[in-house]
Parts: structure tokens; sequence; C-alpha cells
């Protein structure tokens, strides 16, 4: 069962009113502002990145309060995590996004002469973005980012299960950029999507971008080809971490290490994060080691039950108990395991060598708990990935240069980080995406300038030069000239012209 | 028949797990391989698109045989390029917190920090389904396959049955069939391979099946290529060379498959005024080109099908147009052939202004001013390509400004194709994703991120427990400040 499955059921349950209509009228408001031009000029996209740095700045302790009411997050975390980087990636798009609208020109070959080549991007029109309830608001923001620079109208669709953050933006969206071109829409993803479907009276369609789990990506991508709209799904998956304690060693890079990965299990929404490490494999003889490590680190790190997130809510609780309810499961935790269903918190929990067929071996956690799986040799588990689905990302924390060449040629995965985890998020000069499972389309900086464009081919001629050889009636001299011109071999082509070759 | 699909997949996927596809030298040779078939074959290959469409010899080694080959040589010499990993640069922001070389300055971390974008072969399993009946065609988007090191299944539109079985006839004897496959069949054998799970899905036709191959591909979380059509207009102003422009749209629009091509001029839009002008100047130009009875030129091929023939007889025959006809409407039933025929202002609501029309008819739209054929075109979906003939520069910038399609020419038609720097393929009702040159690569290729960091330079505000001290720092670093940067190395906050 995915992780997230369970909220299109829950939510059907607890549905407010159908917003179709309302959406489609939002819609038909949002078609008649990018037909206007108004989304088009820079100065417009600039105002409005302008207009979310605001928000991001003036209502910085609304936005920590209603993170802290969905997911008990810690204010730090909620910056370092969510609010600093989109401030960090508004502000680069702001710098860059004159350079990403220019028109690149390109190569022309000289029989097309005179002719200009270039491709032009351009916005797709009116965008749909679904977010996750983990990161509920820099997974709705990012990717508006992307959307305003590349100059389209956008909807948002935030999550439903974060409920005081889709309240925020719904509140204060508005009030900093520009009400006719950006709507916050609420509801059930799946009166969201039924509700879109109805829209069959344009072909310039919404493009669809969705951050969540599998089963809701395939509703969506179903419902977008009734009107062959374009899609981008951000998904998750089994993110496995290879630790190579052979070549990390001890002392220093191994604390640094540990550190690391708490980092991106635990500290990381209690491990509800796509990118989040979902297990660990390591050599059976370092096993010990690294789990002493992680114990006494983890002491240290999470001495204060406020220092990590909280599950989100009581149905995602239940699933992740029921992960430690298989017998052989339980009896292979070493460490936590303590559930407070009051207060919706698990404690950092790590197993040893679950049973690979187990429900917390096959799906994705998507919570804090840790498996750990041991190999005999740490290049076992480059078998070991490669045999389960592409996951969002791989982590290896190792310094052996042919292990890690490995790993980028023989798995699969959205993205490699070697020595850290979770931190390529941050970075917007590298692609975000997965492959596979964990979905398709990249984004980040200057990637989701482009996921939301189209970058359209214009080629420009001129009257004067005429090649008769393109038109009929044909004969075996046009062939012959053909033949040279698609090689650019012109001083063929000019002795077949002259008739000085045999044809 | 489902077992061997079945395990024709499962063969093609423990090859690719195999690595057998990755190595640049196999990618070469198969690339060569298709260069070879396509040299070396070009007489049976013409002799297919004969059988299919009647297509002329000229029109056959112009569209189909110089392109695969172009195609192929322009990625052989590209290949290692596009193979190679690029590397990318990040700031001192990005978390990259390093420690030992790093004076704190921004962008230092580049040391430590290696990005690399290796464009590595996403798929293990492509499918190509296409359903156009310009055949030899599907071999573009294969090479791009190929150079990326995919596996993948071919399957051409049974359409155009003699090429197809040429395709799957000859691609064995030159490539490597255990991991480049053909597939051939009618309705149920397209649909069938969409229940299986790919890696990606290419896909070239109309826009009514391009919905069913993306809603298959759904089910798997598929990505997915389209290239559609549309009706691609053509706006002829007054101001232009009247000889060259009927020219160039007579020969996008008859001269290559008769009108059965996605980019073909699918309508004219031009003032009222001029289009007594223009037209005389289209009849010239199509006696010269087709002689004075063109049913029996062999310069103009046949449509492909009784069923698409009687399409476009319906089409021609409609009462809201047949009184439209200035030019052309002869046909023969036998040969499957129509004469190039021009109508002039059939009614907007009309099948023929609502379909794509894939064939050898022609309407005329007339305005007042020229400026209103941007609105026309706004009013209808987004088409794969758009023309534009005239001289006046501020047009020109509406036109680009105004028109969303998939790609744009001035001044021609159809060439943009066969330049393998721009990017080919639709948007909206056109299709999703573009290809030639690298942009095939690139379309069958996943570029993962891969980020290497150093051990080097902890930075203590990154972890629990949180403070506000912690914070501080945070915010600091994330907006690149300097002090913020040396505070995080040199491991503030102090203590816990």
């Amino acid at each position: 069962m995915d992780p997230m499955a369970a909220s299109v059921e829950e939510i059907g349950a607890a549905a407010p009113q159908p917003l179709g209509l309302h959406a489609v009228q939002h819609l038909g408001e949002l078609r008649s502002t990018f037909e206007s031009g108004r989304t088009r000029p820079l100065a417009w996209r600039q105002s409005q990145l302008r207009g979310l740095l605001r928000l991001l700045a003036e209502k910085e302790e609304e936005a920590f309060r209603a993170l802290h009411d969905d997911l008990g997050k810690h204010r730090a975390e909620a910056y370092r995590d969510e609010v600093g980087v989109l401030i960090k990636s508004a502000n680069a798009a702001l710098r860059e996004v004159g350079k990403w609208v220019a028109p690149e020109k390109v190569w022309a070959p000289l029989v097309a002469f005179p002719a200009n080549a270039q491709v032009v991007p351009e916005p797709l029109g009116v965008v749909l973005i679904f977010s996750c309830w983990n990161f509920p608001l820099g997974l709705s923001l990012e990717p508006l980012i992307g959307a305003i620079a590349a100059g389209n109208a956008v909807v948002l669709k935030p999550s439903e299960l974060a409920p005081a953050t889709a309240k925020f933006l719904e509140d204060n969206i508005g009030d900093y950029m520009d009400a006719t071109a950006v709507k916050v829409i609420q509801g059930a993803p799946r009166s969201g999507s039924s509700s879109w479907s109805t829209d069959g009276t344009r072909s310039s369609s919404p493009h669809r971008k969705i951050s969540g789990c599998p089963r809701v990506a395939r509703m969506v991508m179903a419902a977008a080809s009734k009107h062959l709209t374009p899609v981008a799904l951000e998904l998750g998956g089994k993110c496995p971490c290879i630790f190579d304690s052979a070549s990390v060693g001890t002392g220093r890079n191994l604390q640094t290490s540990v550190n690391r990965v708490i980092f991106a299990k635990w500290s990381s929404c209690a491990g509800q994060a796509c990118v989040a490490i979902d297990y660990i494999l390591v050599e059976e003889r370092f096993a010990p080691t690294l789990i002493k490590m992680l114990k006494s680190t983890l002491k240290r790190f999470m001495a204060d039950s406020d220092q990590m997130a909280r599950i989100v809510n009581a149905r995602h609780f239940q699933r992740l108990s029921g992960l430690l309810k298989d017998p052989a499961v339980a009896a292979s935790v070493l460490h936590g395991g303590k559930l407070d269903a009051k207060n919706l918190c698990i404690e950092p929990t790590i197993l040893l060598n679950p049973p690979l067929d187990s429900a917390i071996m096959t799906e994705e956690i998507f919570g804090p708990l840790l498996p750990i799986i041991t190999a005999e040799k740490i290049e076992d588990s480059i078998a070991f990935v490669r045999a389960r689905p592409k996951p969002l990302a791989v982590y290896a924390f190792t310094n052996c240069a042919s292990l890690k060449r490995r790993i980028v040629e023989e798995t699969s995965s959205g993205s490699v980080t070697f020595n850290d985890a979770v931190v390529q998020y941050g970075i917007d000069t590298l692609p975000f995406g997965g492959v596979g499972q964990s979905g398709f389309g990249q984004y980040h900086g200057k990637y989701s300038f482009e996921m939301f464009s189209h970058k359209k081919a214009v080629l420009k001629r001129g009257f004067l030069v005429e090649a008769m050889l393109r038109y009929p009636p044909w004969d075996e001299q046009k062939i012959a000239m053909m033949r040279h011109l698609y090689r650019y071999d012109y001083v063929r082509f000019i002795f077949t012209f002259f008739g000085l070759s045999r044809t | 028949m489902e077992e061997s699909r079945a395990a024709a997949v499962q063969e093609l996927r423990a090859r690719f797990a195999a690595g057998t596809t990755r190595p640049a030298e196999w990618r070469a040779k198969q690339l060569r391989g298709v260069l070879r078939m396509a040299t070396e074959m070009e007489a049976e290959i013409c002799d297919a698109l004969h059988a299919d469409v009647g297509k002329p010899k000229t029109e056959a080694h112009v569209h189909e045989i110089s392109l695969v080959k172009s195609s192929c040589l322009f990625a052989l010499k590209n290949l290692k390029k596009w193979m190679k990993p690029k590397k990318v640069s990040c700031k001192a922001d990005d978390f990259s917190l390093d420690g030992q070389d790093c004076k704190g300055a921004p962008g230092c971390c580049a040391r430590h920090l290696r990005l690399e974008l290796p464009s590595l072969a996403r798929c293990v399993i492509t499918l190509i389904h296409v359903y156009s009946i310009v055949s030899v065609l599907s071999l573009d988007p294969v090479i791009g396959a190929i150079a990326a090191g995919n596996a993948v299944v071919l399957k051409p539109s049974e359409v155009a049955p003699a090429t197809s079985s040429l395709l799957a006839e000859l691609l064995p004897r030159y490539i490597d069939s255990t991991c480049i496959k053909v597939v051939e069949g009618g309705v149920s054998e397209t649909t069938a391979p969409l229940e299986l799970k790919w890696d990606k899905i290419f896909y070239t036709g109309n826009s009514k099946v391009g919905r069913i191959v993306m809603a298959s591909a759904a089910k798997h979380l598929t990505p997915v290529v389209l290239e559609l059509g549309g009706k691609c207009p053509v706006v002829v102003d007054s101001n232009v060379n009247l000889h060259v422009t009927a020219k160039r749209i007579a020969a996008g629009k008859w001269g290559c498959n008769n009108g059965q091509a996605c980019i073909a001029p699918d309508f004219i839009i031009t003032t009222e005024s001029f289009a007594p002008k223009l037209l005389e100047a289209l009849k010239k130009v199509l006696e010269k080109f087709y002689g004075k009875d063109p049913l029996l030129s062999e310069d103009l091929s046949r449509v492909v099908t009784p069923n698409h023939f009687n399409r476009l007889l319906d089409l021609m025959d409609d009462e809201m147009v047949s009184d439209k006809i200035v030019f052309g409407g002869q046909r023969d039933e036998q040969k499957l052939k129509i004469a190039p025929t021009i109508f002039l202002d059939v009614p907007l609501d009309s099948a023929m202004m609502k379909e794509e029309i894939f064939g050898p008819l022609l309407p005329i739209i007339t305005v007042d001013k020229i400026h209103e054929s941007l609105g026309l075109i706004n009013s209808m979906t987004k088409p794969l390509a758009a023309y534009l003939f005239t001289r006046d520069s501020k047009l020109q910038k509406q036109f680009e400004s105004t028109i969303s399609a998939g790609g744009m020419l001035l001044n021609d038609t159809s060439v943009h194709l066969t330049n393998p720097h721009l990017p080919f393929g639709g948007v909206g009702e056109s299709g999703t994703g573009s290809y030639h040159g690298r942009f095939t690569f690139d379309a069958f290729s996943h570029g993962k991120a891969v980020l290497h960091r150093g051990f080097g330079g902890e930075a203590k505000a990154r972890y629990p427990p949180y403070s506000s001290a912690k914070l501080k720092i945070l915010k600091g670093v994330l907006a690149g400040k300097l002090g913020a940067h040396i505070q995080a190395i040199l491991g503030f906050p102090r203590g816990k």
C-alpha cells in the first residue's frame, strides 16, 4: 500500500463541497488573464517574485506557526527546509529570469541562407500545481516560483492534510501576488481532479505538476490524458543509503556521516519526506559500530521530543504502527519503537534486518523507522538496490572511487548524493525529479522555468534565395543535388548544379 | 501472441539490465547499421513508400532517406558529447558548508562539491508507436533512443504495410535485434503493448489515439512524448514575393505526401483583397509542378487507404463547402488519388475547418485586415506549426509573441523540421515533448543529478537540538552572508 494512498479514502470521507464550479470559474478567469498577456512581461514576473519574497519575510511567524500546527515542525527545521530554501530560490529566479526568457540562437545551415533560427521559450498558459503535506509550503511555492518565472497563470492546490498551511496560503497569496493570475483552491484531490476534467471547452488545458503518491498520481495523469495535458510527477520511493564503513573509517568522518544520516532521516519531517533515507545498507561486521553511533548521536540531537516533527495524522500513525506489528519486524527493533498515539509521536526507531518481504521493506516507509540491512560485502548493495523500483535518490557514504562510479553507472534513481543526503534539494543548479516509479519531470532553478515553458522553434527565412531543386517536377539531377546538400557538401552540389558531374 | 510479446519484452529487459546497450561503441555500431541500411536499401525503401502512398522517388529521398541518414550522422558525430556528464556550479549558500579549503567565499565550494549531470539511459525499453503514414520517419526517434542507450520496440503504422514489413525484415539484418525489435500489426497489436510497462512511450499520430496512449501510460506512470498534429495555419500578407510564397506553400502542402503530413499547411488566411492574387499564383505554380492533369502526375502521392480517401471525399463534398471549390476537385477512386484542391471562404464551422485535413484540400479563409488572422488562429487549438509570409517586421514580432505553436516558420513552410538544432514537437493539442538532434537523445534519457560532498566542514547549525542561535546562523547561510558562513564553519553556536 502506498504510504499516502490512504489519504484519498480519508479525504473522500471528510470532503467539503465538491469544488467543481469554483474551479471552473477560476479557470475561466485565469485563462482570460493569461490571454490578455498580463503574465508575459518580464516586469510582471519579477514583481510576483518580489511579492513572494515579501510574503515570506513579513509572514514568517505565521508560516512557522502553520507548519508547527500541521506537523509539529520546529521553526529551525521549518526555516532550514522550507522558508529559507524558498527565499533562496525566489532570489535566484529573480536574478536569472531575464536570462531564461531570452531566445536562444541556434545554428542554421548555409543551405538555408538567409535564415535565422531561434528557440523561444513561451509560457504554457494556465498551470495546476498539486502539492504534498510534508513540506506543504516548500512543495507549493517552489514550483510556483518556476511557473511564474515562465509567465504562466497558476492554480495552486495545497494538500488538505496540512490544513493550517493551506489556509495560510489561501489567506496570503492574494495579498502579495496578482490575484487575477495566481489562485489557491482547497479540497480533496479526487474532487479536484474531476472538476478539472469537466473543463473540456478549451484545449489550452493546464499543465499539471503533482508531488505525492503513485496512486493519486495515476488518477491525475489519467484525468490529464483527456485533455492531453502534460504532467510532471514528483513521487518518492525507498531511498537507500549505502554505508561503506570501510572507506568512511572511524573518528570524525564517521561522526559526520552519522550526523548526516540522522539529519536525513529524523530531522526531515520525522522521515516523512520523499528524499529521506528510507533504509541503510551496511556490511555485517560494521553494523554494530554504526548502530552504536546512531544511538548515541540520537540521544544528543533528539533529547527533547519537540526536536522532531510529529506524524501528520492518525491514519498515517496507524499505518506506521502497523508496520511494526508484524512479529518478525517487531523482533528486529533495536532502538526506540515507542508510540504515542495521543500526540502522534513515534520515537526514532532503528531495526536490524527485518524480513525483506515485510511491508516495512517493500513499501516506502515515510516515517521515523530506519531498517538497517546487512550485506556480506558492501558491493552487494548495488544489486540489492537494482532489484527494487527506482527511487527518487540513492545515497552513499563512501570514499571509494570505484564504488562511487559503479553506483552512478549501475543504479538508476532521480539523483545520487555522496556523503550527504537531502541537501541536493536545496541546490538549484541540479535538476530535482524522479525516474521510473519515482516519477518524471525535473524542477528547481532553471529546470522549473523549463518545466512550465514550451520551447518554440522559430525559423525565419527571406525570399532572396530560391532553390529550384525543392520543387516538382522531379528529376535525377535534383535528387543528386539534394544528396550533396544534406551532407553539406557544397562543392559537389555546385558541380552537379552546373552539370559538371554525372548524376 | 501474448506470451511471445511478453517474452520479447523480457529479453529486452534482460539485455538492458546486462548493460549491453550502454557502451558508446554499441550505440555507434547500431547507428552505423541504420545508416548502412538507409544507403544500401534505398531503392527497396523507395519502392515500399511508393507501394504504400505512391510517393515519388525524390520525395522519398528528401523527406525520408536523407533525413534518416543525416540524423544518424548527427548522432554519431555528437554521441560522446551528449553522453558526457555535465558539471554544474553551486554556491556557498547551497548548504555547501565545507570547511577545510573554504575561505567562506561564495563559489569556493565547487572544489568540494562536484555536481554532475550524467545523461544516463532512463529507459529499459521504449515503445515507439508510429501511427503516421510517413513510415520511415519512425526511424528518427529510434536513432535517438539508441544513441541514449535504450532497448527499443518499434511499432510502425499498419496503414503503410509495405514499409512496415520492410522495416521488420531489414532492421534485424543491420542492427542488434536482441535489443531493438520491430512489432507489426493492427489495432490490437497497438493497444495490447500499451498494457505492458515501458519506461517511455513515444507516439506519433492523431490526438484521439494520443489520449488513449497517455491514459494507458498513466497506469504505469510512464512518461510519454506525443507528436500529434493540428491545423497548421499559413498567414499570407500582401507585401510578399508572391511567386516564391506560392511555391513554398505548394511545396509544403502538396510536395510532401500530398498533404498527409503533420506539419503540412492546413489552411491559409489572407486578406479579402489579396486572395485572388494568391489564388492565381497558386494555380500557376500547381500547373508547373503537376501539369494540367495532376491525377496523371507521377510526382503526386496518393491517399494512403480507401478509408482516408473516403474521409477526404466527405470533407470535399460536404454541402457547406462543395460550392466553394475554386481549383481542382478531381479524384480517382481506383488509384486513390485526389488532385490539389483549393477552396475559398469555407464556413469556419464546417467539418473542413474543425478537423485536421491531412490531405490535398486547401481552404483559403479571408479577413478584412491581416492582423485579424492572429485572433482567428488563437481561437483554435494550438497547432504543431504556424507559418507566416510577410515582410512586415512588426507583424512578425506580433505573430511570434502571440501565437503559440509547436514551431514557427516565417516566409517558408516545413523546412524547420530539417534543422537538428531546433526542437521539434507540439504544445497543447499538438502534443508534448520534442525531438530531433540532441532533443531526441534528451527525450530518451534521464539526466541524473549527482552530488559529491566531502566530509570537511561540519556545520552544527544544521542539526538538532535546534535553538534560535542556530536559526540565526541558518538564515545567514541561506542568504549567502559571509559572517554566517564563517560562524557555521567554526562550529557555532558553541555547546550543544
